[in-house]
């Protein structure tokens, strides 16, 4: 199972090699993490998916919490909204160009450098959407994916729980 | 006015009495300041024995213990101490020296990452980049250290920001965003746990090091007798009561008595305190006390639910709420019980055999002659012998390295609590292979006339491992034999200027003693030269169910 933490976090330096550091010797698996600064500039906010149990969730969050620049640990895996970024430099030969420019419209993507035969499309969207255009792409041959990792925020008003 | 010299004025506005720590370049600024200050230094031989004996301070006194050490190997010879502190949650604060800002990540001579190193085993450490903030973080340090759950704290400091000039300007409060130790139980959570005590036929309090730390020997006292409950004790919580109370059953685990294992799992109820289930207490954590209900009370919530299920957490201070469930409590008499138990304790003593020279005959003799004294251990089978036989009567009395298992821990540890405590007797009962791994300490302890005595079980082998290979490894000793004739601890410890007594058999134990007890002041060691083969048992094998016992043939 994977879950969604939202952790704020002073924002000074070492702070993201502490936690990285905790995950490393808990055992717990990382499947994505991001750092990023928030509405207050001493704050940062770091968005880690978990793959694990609600044990391992539990222990995560209060192991998390015990680190002294950590403000606080709220799980977004539920009733949040999630995206992600994703760059793919993808083989664009003449003819197969109005195909794929195509499909990265469907997909409210954009186009943002074009070679002579390949193009780097931009696309954002929750992690469904992107790993289905990733798989469309193939057909035309990926030749490198960049993507930032998942950011989330809890809907309807609440300040991250 | 010189950093250097501000961060010692802050030591002293912390109620710093004493520092173990050796010198070097990185750290000179600081020594240099040192020199004009009250504040007591006592340069140990090694880092290691530095720390250990700041681990041994704390945890004798309950109050801070600080180090000093310089940076690149001074540094990492702290590492193995501040490992020790961290998992028996002692509060020490290490101060390590730093080569200059401008050559940080240069590989200059003597650096090395401690901050790094350590972020694993600290509960938090600081890199000094900005001299301002140095008082700030001294601060906080000392905060962090010594609130909550306990541990230690590393501030490491450039000597360039030693070397700076600051305002002495040292803050009366800390302001930490996300750090706001719970100290108060939550009520209602306390009143179900009195509801599930009151409702219990076979409740048993399992008092942990936390106890200690909380002291809340009274309270836990209190509670036991107002229920009544049993209560065993893991390594850490020895002296959380005294093991001359009829509610004592003594330590569990996988050396604990037959006796104490048995009403552990056979009670229905475990009001667990300040302890972390570890595996040597627990045994197989999956056939733990299988028909019982859990309450646990910890200040760290990530302990709840760690290894064992919980019934009933409650996080907060042990003291508080010890006293807080006390009062929600009616004595109830549980005839059935105290008759089980009974019955466990006279059929199932702790013994041994009693032929030759024994190790465990040493202890209780230690213990018949030193039965206030302050005890540390070593690791390994010294330290089970103790646990066994050292019967403790108060909080603080028992010290020994529980999580990390750090062989040559107990002798500056020993050290460090004679410092604390300079009126009690302090005693180490050692291994011979864990003597050595801080014998150099000696010197320290002849210099500054700390006067702790040393008791060697010596038998010739890394004992607790000797016996695994017999138990487990089909008799193949392999590498565990250390013993040599040659080696006369005698003479070693002559030699450094202390008092050496070799003690070859049971008849010359009393007379070694009475010795050692008549020259309280001075520096100790009696070499106990004991049979090679003898084992600790009972033993629960590790994956096995506290039931599972290994006993005295």
């Amino acid at each position: 199972m994977k879950f969604t933490i939202a952790v704020l976090v002073e924002n000074k330096p070492g702070v993201l090699a502490r936690v990285a550091s905790l995950f490393r010797r808990r055992g717990f698996n990382i499947e994505s993490l991001t750092v990023g600064t928030t509405e207050r500039e001493d704050l940062s906010r770091m968005t880690i998916v978990v793959n694990g149990d609600e044990r391992v969730l539990e222990q995560v969050t209060k192991q998390l919490n015990k680190l002294i620049e950590v403000i606080k640990v709220s799980d977004v895996s539920r009733d949040s909204v999630e995206r992600e970024l994703c760059l793919i430099r993808v083989n664009s030969p003449p003819e197969k160009r109005g195909e794929i420019i195509e499909l990265t419209n469907i997909f409210r993507g954009r186009i943002v450098d074009v070679a002579k035969d390949s193009f780097i499309v931009e696309i954002t969207g929750d992690e469904d959407k992107i790993n289905a255009f990733i798989e469309l792409m193939k057909v035309y041959g990926i030749k490198e994916v960049a993507r930032t990792g998942k950011v989330a925020m809890v809907r309807g008003g609440k300040n991250g729980k | 006015m010189r950093a250097a010299d501000a961060f010692i004025k802050a030591l002293e506005m912390e109620g710093v009495e004493v520092i173990f720590g050796i010198p070097g370049g990185a750290i000179l600024e600081i020594y240099d300041a040192l020199y004009d200050s009250n504040i007591k230094h006592i340069t140990t031989r090694h880092e290691q024995g530095a720390t250990h004996a700041a681990d041994g301070y704390a945890r004798a006194s309950g109050k801070v213990g600080v180090v000093f050490a310089t940076s690149g190997p001074g540094a990492t010879n702290t590492v193995t101490g501040i490992a020790n502190a961290y998992m028996d949650s002692s509060p020490i604060v290490v101060f390590t020296g730093q080569v200059a800002r401008s050559l940080i990540g240069n590989d200059a001579f003597q650096e090395a990452d401690i901050t790094g190193i350590t972020m694993p085993i600290t509960k938090h450490n600081y890199l000094v980049t900005d001299p301002k903030s140095l008082l700030r973080i001294v601060k906080e340090a000392f905060h962090i250290a010594s609130t909550g759950r306990p541990g230690p704290v590393l501030v490491d400091i450039p000597k360039d920001v030693s070397q700076s000039d600051i305002e002495f300007d040292y803050p009366s409060k800390v302001e930490l965003m996300g750090y706001k130790p719970k100290y108060e139980g939550h009520p209602m959570q306390i009143k179900k746990a009195a509801e599930l005590i009151m409702k219990s036929e076979r409740p048993i309090i399992l008092a942990g090091g936390g106890v200690r730390i909380s002291n809340a020997q009274k309270e836990l006292t209190e509670l036991a007798e107002a229920i009544p409950a049993f209560v065993v004790t893991t390594l850490m919580g020895k002296g959380s009561i005294s093991e001359y109370h009829p509610l004592c059953l003594g330590f569990v685990g996988m050396h604990g008595s037959k006796y104490a294992n048995y009403a552990l799992s056979e009670s229905d109820l475990v009001i667990a305190v300040g302890c972390r289930f570890s595996d040597r207490t627990t045994g197989n954590a999956a056939l733990f006390a299988p028909n019982a209900k859990i309450i646990h009370i910890d200040i760290d919530p990530a302990e709840i639910g760690k290894n064992v299920r919980v019934d009933i957490p409650i996080v907060g201070d042990a003291k508080r709420i010890l006293a807080q469930l006390k009062k929600y409590i009616q004595y109830k008499q549980r005839k059935e019980w105290e008759e089980k138990i009974k019955e466990w304790r006279e059929k199932f003593p702790l013994r041994y055999r009693k032929d030759g020279f024994k190790p465990q005959f040493v202890v209780e003799k230690v213990c018949e002659f030193f039965p206030d004294a302050i005890v540390t251990t070593e690791v390994g089978q010294n330290q089970m012998w103790a646990a066994q036989f050292f019967k403790v009567k108060y909080p603080r009395q028992f010290i020994s390295s529980g999580g990390l298992g750090t062989m040559g821990f107990g002798f500056p540890a020993a050290m460090g609590a004679k410092v604390a405590c300079p009126d009690k007797d302090v005693i180490d009962i050692a291994g011979d292979g864990s003597f050595m791994m801080n014998i150099q300490e000696l010197a320290t302890c002849v210099h500054y006339e700390i006067p702790v005595k040393v008791f060697i079980l010596n038998n010739g082998y890394l004992g607790m491992v000797r016996q695994w290979q017999q138990l487990f490894y089909r008799e193949r000793y392999s590498a565990t034999c250390i013993g040599c004739e040659k080696i006369s601890y005698e003479k070693i410890a002559r030699g450094f200027g202390a008092m050496g007594i070799t003690v070859e058999k049971p008849s010359e134990v009393e007379d070694a003693l009475k010795i050692v007890k008549e020259n309280s002041d001075v520096p100790a060691v009696v070499d106990f030269r004991v049979d090679f083969d003898a084992n600790v048992l009972p033993m629960v094998p590790p994956g096995k169910s506290l039931k599972d016992i290994i006993e005295v043939d």
